[in-house]
């Protein structure tokens, strides 16, 4: 089980990296669903099997369809993928990756120079997360309900005005 | 059951944490930056899953559905301010929007 949780780390590792590191945005968002996938297998071996089904259906196929979605819109074209390259020079990554890699540094060994916990898993079924989540934790429900409504209504405004923008232009 | 040790969870969380808040920092294409956001919220649900399954309890599980829920709120309206954006300023540029629209207008000349 060790060895299938460091593949999968590695795998989302990789993966992550390839991502913002691509210049073309559809093998980004390949790359970053192979990366969501495999944190849904780490999901899975941290005894979390509901939380791994929801990464997949919700990250890589609502979220990233989204995203795909968006990209085909766009069409950018072949003009912004070599301005894509130009703008990923070293001069440009190499301070801010720097900085975060001493992030990473510090994380790591704040993470790694405690007692490593090594302990059986525990394995919370579906029913124990919804007891959870309809119990003590009813208010927060209710607050993402809000908030989901409010990203909805909001996602409504922003694309329709544009489009009656759009509609007059046209007629005009 | 299986024996695991906890610490590589919060481990590979940090990782992907650090590799998104770069993306962030180094892309200049608001797309990629969404995407960035997207591996960073990510990244602390599993911090949060990590911490539930050391501590046995649904609580970390039942924390990541609410992230879940304000990473769908966020992209919803960050795709549709993208979509805006592209439509009026014909650029996926960060740095173009931050711009007045004087700047933006000597930008383009030289």
């Amino acid at each position: 089980m060790n060895t299938l949780l460091y593949i999968a780390g590695f795998v989302a590792v990789m993966a992550t990296l390839m991502t913002i590191t691509r210049s073309n945005p559809v093998h980004a968002l390949l790359y970053l669903i192979v990366s969501l996938l495999s944190v849904a297998l780490v999901f899975f071996i941290l005894g979390a099997p509901f939380i791994a089904a929801l990464e997949i259906i919700i990250y890589a196929g609502a979220v990233m369809v989204l995203f795909v979605f968006v990209v085909i819109m766009l069409n950018t074209g072949r003009a912004a993928m070599e301005q894509e390259k130009q703008w990923l020079n070293p001069a440009l990554w190499v301070g801010p990756a720097s900085l975060s890699a001493v992030l990473l540094g510090e994380l790591v060994y704040v993470f790694g120079s405690g007692d490593s916990v090594i302990k059986p898993v525990v394995m919370s079924t579906p029913a124990q997360v919804g007891a959870a989540l309809l119990g003590p934790y009813l208010l927060g429900v209710e607050l993402a309900s809000m908030l989901l409504l409010a990203g909805l209504v909001a996602a409504f405004h922003l694309g329709r005005r544009e489009s009656a923008v759009d509609g007059k232009e046209g007629s005009a | 059951m299986s024996v695991i040790s906890l610490n590589i969870g919060l481990i590979l969380a940090a990782t992907l944490f650090s590799i998104g808040l770069t993306g962030v920092l180094i892309r200049r294409n608001i797309i990629f930056i969404l995407m960035s956001v997207e591996i960073m919220l990510n990244a602390a649900g599993l911090a949060f899953v990590a911490g539930g399954a050391r501590w046995g309890s649904p609580d970390g599980q039942v924390m990541f559905i609410f992230i879940l829920a304000v990473a769908a709120a966020e992209v919803s309206v960050g795709l549709a301010l993208v979509l805006l954006m592209f439509r009026k300023f014909g650029s996926l540029d960060a740095d173009l929007i931050g711009k007045t629209g004087a700047d933006r207008d000597a930008g383009e000349i030289t």
